[in-house]
């Protein structure tokens, strides 16, 4: 083949690159664009202050806003300590053996299953053996089981970057292997973990499926007191309106969407924000 | 005497928790088997295997899985369809060809694509990617696989893109300088050189992404439609088996009904499924990890 022909195809070929990078970008502008396009009109306080309703110029998402502010909060208390507790015990004190080694695949195999997957372990153990019945606590349980293998997974990289002359010099000044773990090593991998924690977080707060298996009703007109309360959330409700037929419908869903997209916008913004703080402390 | 009771009471309660995140799998595995016996008591496994007709919520009863594989799998390749060529193109562009600069722009918003749930996916196909089909081929059903496995395809994009990225990062410069000195193109350095050595984690990463497909659950449930069928086409309405699950746990079911158990049975075949393809795929990039350190 002549150099000019080659040289051609490898000028072609970048060109096509380039234009599959633009498209991704292009997709993901189509679709913020036609959900705002779609449901900016239905936006306002009321829409904000309402509970569902089958009329759609008076419904809102008061409870799934609500639902899904408990669900969340329920989640972060439950999963968080737990899953620092477990990287911190992987990291620091477990010997690096065969059962480790099972432990770490255990984990990524977990991270990776699908969300329904949760949705059935929540529904028979939380719902139906310990009967906790449709209530805040099965949602947030099952949403903490989710979440925790992608937190463990997080954590465990931030503990294992803390430097080791860190540990040497805490144990030098005579420390205690606990007091090295929560006195030093924690501290420093603080940042990377509240990252993984939101980004889960995050996570949980899209996920629909889930929820849906455990029972989150989509018709509720009142908020929720306690966490044995039955709930609805924000994805859910935006399921709801979607499956229907009508435009109305499919409006509210994407208002939701609107509403739901800018929250997970905070929260990554807020790990965005972590994440360059510690950049900026570490150098 | 405190410090060192301390010390041992904290790796006991740390030791405590790492238990309940190992115990989460094997009740999955327990509690799965558990209720499936529970089905395959009723009916064969053969027939769950090998059925072609899917209708246990209607008399007379069939519970072939078929119907469901099929759907999922119909799902499964479009998807991969779409996303494996322009993730590899993506890919190959932000490792080969662009700057520093644009790579750490374009990775974090690619990303976002990753991050927005499921069921926005689900809306995009009902309300934008279906009328577009339908204006370009107006006997497609409203729910129908091809705007699922679009979306599905739009989904996994991002994880394809950026695993083969690391893989073509993670190739040592001297095997595109070697090229480059020989007199090769970019273009041959890229399709010739780069993409075989990074075959392996290329292919991993193909795994990934489909064990995640076939996990997707609301795109599916809100666009694919509810008809377990066996067919080639993708205009027409489907059931994936996510979808089934849902639909069953969307009505109210009896706990000890066989449409409760079906749930679990379904469920089984999924985790399987994924499990196999999680497990080749997170083997394959560790191994090659460690080949080039």
């Amino acid at each position: 083949m002549k150099r000019t022909q080659r040289k051609r195809k490898e000028q072609l070929f970048i060109w096509i690159c380039r234009a599959a990078t633009w498209s991704a970008i292009a997709i993901l502008l189509t679709l913020l664009f036609h959900v705002m396009r779609e449901g900016i009109e239905w936006l306002d306080l009321q829409f904000l202050d309402s509970f569902p309703s089958r009329k759609p110029e008076r419904a809102g998402i008061k409870s799934a806003l609500w639902g899904s502010v408990w669900l969340i909060g329920l989640t972060a208390m439950i999963s968080i300590p737990l899953s620092i507790a477990s990287a911190l015990y992987l990291e620091e004190y477990a010997p690096k053996n065969r059962w480790t080694r099972i432990i770490e695949i255990n984990l990524a195999n977990l991270a990776a299953m699908p969300s329904i997957l949760y949705g059935l372990l929540g529904l028979a153990i939380f719902v139906r053996y310990f009967d906790l019945e449709s209530s805040l606590w099965s949602g947030s349980l099952t949403l903490s089981l989710l979440v925790l293998p992608v937190v463990v997974i997080a954590a465990k990289g931030s503990i294992r970057s803390v430097p080791l002359s860190i540990r040497e010099g805490a144990y030098a000044l005579g420390a205690r292997r606990w007091q090295v773990v929560f006195y030093q090593v924690l501290p420093s991998a603080l940042p990377g973990i509240m990252t993984g924690i939101i980004l889960a977080l995050s996570r949980a707060m899209g996920e629909t499926a889930p929820l849906i298996m455990v029972g989150a009703l989509s018709y509720i007109a009142f908020l929720p007191e306690g966490p044995s309360d039955p709930f609805t959330a924000l994805p859910v409700q935006i399921y709801n309106w979607a499956s229907r037929p009508q435009d109305e419908f499919h409006g509210l869903a994407a208002g939701g969407i609107i509403v739901l997209l800018i929250l997970l916008l905070t929260l990554n913004a807020g790990a965005v924000f972590i994440r360059e703080k510690l950049q900026r402390y570490k150098s | 005497m405190l410090s060192r009771w301390i010390d041992h009471t904290v790796h006991l309660l740390l030791a405590l928790c790492v238990v309940i995140t190992i115990l989460t799998t094997l009740v999955v595995i327990v509690l799965l088997g558990k209720e499936s016996i529970l089905f395959f008591q009723q009916v064969p496994l053969w027939d769950f295997l090998l059925g072609t007709r899917w209708e246990p919520l209607l008399e007379p009863k069939s519970f072939g899985v078929l119907p469901l594989v099929v759907g999922t799998l119909k799902i499964v390749f479009g998807s991969i369809v779409i996303a494996l060529p322009l993730g590899l193109l993506i890919a190959t562009y932000l490792s080969e060809f662009a700057s520093t600069r644009f790579r750490s722009t374009v990775k974090p918003v690619l990303e976002i694509l990753a991050g927005i749930p499921t069921v926005v996916y689900g809306y995009f196909a009902l309300t934008f990617v279906t009328p577009i089909i339908r204006t370009l081929f107006p006997d497609t059903q409203i729910f129908n696989a091809a705007s699922a496995a679009i979306v599905v395809g739009i989904m996994i994009l991002p994880m394809i893109s950026s695993l083969c990225d690391d893989a073509f990062q993670a190739l040592p410069g001297s095997l595109r300088e070697g090229a480059y000195a020989l007199g090769a193109t970019q273009f041959e350095v890229a399709v010739q050189v780069i993409l075989p050595s990074a075959a392996a984690r290329v292919g991993a990463a193909v795994i990934l992404a489909l064990s995640r497909a076939i996990g997707e659950t609301m795109a599916v449930t809100l666009a694919a439609g509810a008809t377990p069928q066996i067919s080639l086409g993708f205009l027409e309405s489907i059931q994936t088996m996510t979808a089934y699950i849902v639909q069953v746990s969307l009505g109210d079911i009896p706990a000890d009904g066989i449409e409760y158990l079906t749930c679990y049975a379904v469920g089984l075949l999924l985790f399987i499924m994924t499990l196999i393809m999680n497990i080749i795929g997170n083997h394959f990039i560790t191994q090659t990890r460690k080949l080039h350190l």
